[in-house]
């Protein structure tokens, strides 16, 4: 590693042979290589940065990622269009459901289908408390970085309580692989929306204590006021998209602006704030679980107008298994079973079919936008009329939003340098994939 | 009488006697079995988070889970103050030679929890980019299933290497 | 804007474009992506100022081999348009356009990484996930899977039920 940082100390070389500081422009002998990460408590997973210090301030910063590649995108390439959920599920693993919305609408698109509307709602429902949940753990390990322990405590009490929501929905914490081409997997269990009302009666109460513990707290401001400025501009030319780029004025929300599962339906607000900096961050992700909060529910209101279907119709491209929860906990139901085997020579054909090969895609390539908690997460997906993806390509906001660290650290202290990347809330699972 | 309650200590006696002995301020056990016993109490995991594991791995150490339960909320930032590596999460190979690395520079005596499938067979990524198992770096003393596992999971797979870390000898 | 009008508007100055799907794709030869990505820019009617996503398909028995998949997006406009470059096998090169739009800095080298297309003009064209010393491109299509068996660094990983208990 060490060979790295004398390369690194030589790149920021002038021709001449000296560092500048890129702030006043004068030359400086004595400055220090920093190896911050790749194992790093304070750099949100494996993220490493090389620092050139001149004594506390950051004169230049490298980030240097790929040390989570998983080689999700090539695995997909080798499954099936179903088996590939839950490949891009694990990508982003704080914000689960957008990527598989974000895979499976790409997929729907190709296959030219529509999908029930009751499916849309829950897929609205689910992703909206991801984004809950995605900010809490922003503002856990955020709040950790910066020494506030107990909102670490606090920020993962409220997520437990989303967790157990997803667990009763989906039988899983995280990585659920829920949502499915052509809908979702199940509808919501009898006891779904009693839980999300109570959390819908709880949340306000928790979001309001985190701004009375922290909106006017002393350290929290000094450690956040006028850290990691980036403006409008720069961050459009970087490519940076989400609450940091709302954070510098710009009201850009695809929910709003290129609309998908019905959000031009729901009623709610884009927070914006024109300060640019990581306070300003702060504040605008609480008020996204607030209003967050409103779409869910809404979406739950429209559920118990909403009945119908959860899955397309068409037997060639709905999952065929049904599952109901039996006395184990959940099983395959012995309605269907019976169904296929003994009733319906044709049901048993498509159900082997579409285990064993899966959806037969049409050829084509569609782009597919979503808002993700950290901004835009795109699915290039490309099919050449086969069995598996040709390609998917995942654009992973926390990707090319990290771009921006060097413009937000330069010039400023080690310190800042932490609540810099916590206001920018990369999740590496989504950087690297 | 809490003496008798003390786990691991063979005291070869009736409770009565037992109650005599302590009355004199005498403790009979094997060095093995005194010092396992303590090294048990008193672990440090090292902060070896890496993908969706690590959040599991953080929800286990936060308030529902608690694992101060047994005096191990303490995960430590530097391999050095640590005695225990939990790998929570997928390893590429970029990042096995510096898994290797901070292995290294934890203190003897050490341990390590493989976490999900992923850390300890490559799980669902059999591909180019992910080492086929953490166990082909460091020596694993307990792999607990899951992708990713509960924190229950988890606390589970931390009694048994206590369970271990209690039985097995002062030197290793 | 309609995604016609945009098609048309597009194929009075570059005539290749084609509608599938509800998503406009502009088909030009590698000396035009600079030119068409800053028209698309300039243009007022369209205003696709946004680089949305830069990547790559590999097609190994074709001509062209790789093709260039440039995501444009316009944030005043709320419209979508993507320009395809395609480039042949003896000659993976296209011109780097970190210039024009910064965001294309690490999605350029994530492709070179990935695909081995050489970006010219690019400032600092380094592998950007794999490890500096890898061997290979591994999302072209004729690189397999790997897994069980790894090639880096000459480590061979057995099987796991062949491995013994460290």
């Amino acid at each position: 590693m060490a060979h790295d940082m004398d390369a690194a100390r030589d790149e920021l070389r002038e021709d001449d042979g000296h560092l500048r500081d890129p702030r006043t422009g004068e030359f400086r002998e004595e400055t220090m290589i920093i190896n911050m990460g790749p194992q790093h408590p304070s750099t949100h997973g494996v993220l490493r940065l090389l620092l050139e210090l001149d004594g506390e301030t950051v004169i230049r910063c490298k980030p240097i990622i790929g040390y989570l590649h998983t080689g999700i995108e090539k695995n997909t390439e080798y499954r099936t269009w179903m088996q590939g959920v839950t490949f891009v599920t694990r990508a982003d693993y704080l914000s689960p459901f957008f990527n598989e919305l974000g895979y499976c609408m790409a997929a729907e698109r190709l296959l030219g289908i529509e999908v029930p509307e009751r499916a849309q709602i829950i897929r609205v429902l689910v992703c909206e408390l991801t984004r809950i949940s995605s900010h809490l753990v922003w503002l856990a390990t955020g709040g950790l970085e910066l020494g506030a322990v107990s909102v670490m405590l606090y920020g993962f009490r409220e997520r437990e309580v989303i967790l157990d929501i997803f667990e009763a929905l989906t039988g899983l914490r995280m990585n659920h692989a829920y949502i499915r081409i052509g809908g979702v997997l199940m509808d919501l269990p009898d006891e779904g929306p009693r839980k999300i009302r109570e959390f819908l009666d709880l949340m306000p109460r928790r979001i309001d204590e985190f701004d009375t513990l922290l909106s006017k707290n002393p350290i929290w401001l000094e450690r956040n006021v006028g850290v990691g400025v980036m403006s409008a501009e720069r961050c459009l030319e970087l490519g940076v998209t989400g609450p940091v780029l709302r954070s510098a004025g710009v009201a850009a929300d695809l929910r709003k602006d290129m609309p998908y599962s019905g959000y031009e339906t729901y009623d709610f607000d884009v927070p914006v704030r024109t300060d640019a900096d990581a306070y300003a961050r702060y504040v605008l992700r609480l008020e996204e679980m607030r209003q967050s909060l409103r779409i869910v529910e809404q979406a739950l209101e429209r559920l118990e107008e909403v009945g119908g279907p959860i899955m397309v119709e068409d037997p060639k491209v709905r999952w065929p298994a049904k599952l109901t929860v039996g006395p184990d906990g959940i099983g395959n139901d012995e309605e269907y079973l019976r169904h296929i085997m003994e009733e319906s020579m044709e049901a048993l054909i498509h159900h082997f079919k579409i285990v064993t090969q899966g959806v037969s895609v049409p050829a084509g390539e569609v782009y597919q936008l979503v808002e993700s908690p950290r901004g835009e997460l795109g699915y290039y997906v490309n099919s050449q009329g086969d069995h598996r993806p040709y390609r998917v390509k995942i654009r992973d906001p926390s990707f090319v939003n990290l771009q921006a660290i060097p413009d937000m650290v330069e010039g400023s202290l080690v310190a800042d340098t932490i609540a810099a990347i916590a206001s920018l809330d990369p999740v590496m699972g989504g950087v690297d994939r | 009488m809490p003496v008798e309650r003390i786990e691991g200590i063979h005291l070869g006696k009736t409770p009565e006697e037992i109650e005599d002995e302590v009355e004199r301020g005498v403790l009979l056990t094997t060095l093995d079995r005194a010092v396992g016993w303590a090294r048990k109490q008193s672990m440090w995991p090292a902060t070896f988070g890496l993908a969706c594991c690590a959040i599991e791995m953080m929800s286990t150490g936060a308030g529902k889970y608690d694992l101060s339960r047994w005096g191990m909320e303490l995960f430590r930032a530097s391999p050095r103050q640590a005695d225990l590596m939990i790998v929570a999460g997928r390893v590429s190979q970029k990042m096995a030679p510096v898994l290797r690395r901070v292995y290294d520079q934890m203190v003897e005596p050490k341990w390590v929890i493989s976490m999900g499938v992923c850390a300890s067979a490559g799980g669902m990524f059999t591909n180019y980019a992910i080492v086929q198992g953490v166990d082909t770096i460091v020596p694993v003393d307990v792999y607990v299933p899951g992708c990713p596992p509960k924190p229950e999971m988890l606390m589970h797979g931390i009694l048994r290497l206590h369970e271990k870390v209690r039985t097995s000898g002062t030197f290793r | 804007m309609p995604v016609d009008d945009i098609a048309g508007r597009i194929r009075g100055s570059y005539p290749d474009v084609v509608v599938a799907r509800g998503e406009v794709t502009v088909i030009v030869g590698r000396d035009e992506l600079r030119d068409v990505l800053v028209w698309l820019r300039e243009d007022p009617e369209l205003q696709l100022g946004f680089l949305s996503c830069v990547t790559a398909t590999d097609h190994p028995d074709a001509d062209p081999r790789v093709w260039m998949v440039y995501e444009m997006r316009s944030m005043a406009r709320r419209h979508r348009a993507r320009v395809k470059v395609g480039l042949a096998e003896h000659d993976l090169h296209v011109p780097s356009v970190t210039d024009l739009f910064p965001t294309a800095d690490w999605q350029e080298r994530e492709v070179y990484d990935l695909f081995g297309v050489v970006f010219d003009g690019h400032p600092d064209l380094t592998r950007i996930l794999l490890p500096d010393d890898w061997e290979g491109h591994p999302l072209r299509k004729t690189e397999e899977l790997g897994g069980v068996n790894t090639r880096y660094h000459g480590a061979f990983i057995p099987p796991v039920d062949k491995r013994g208990m460290a």
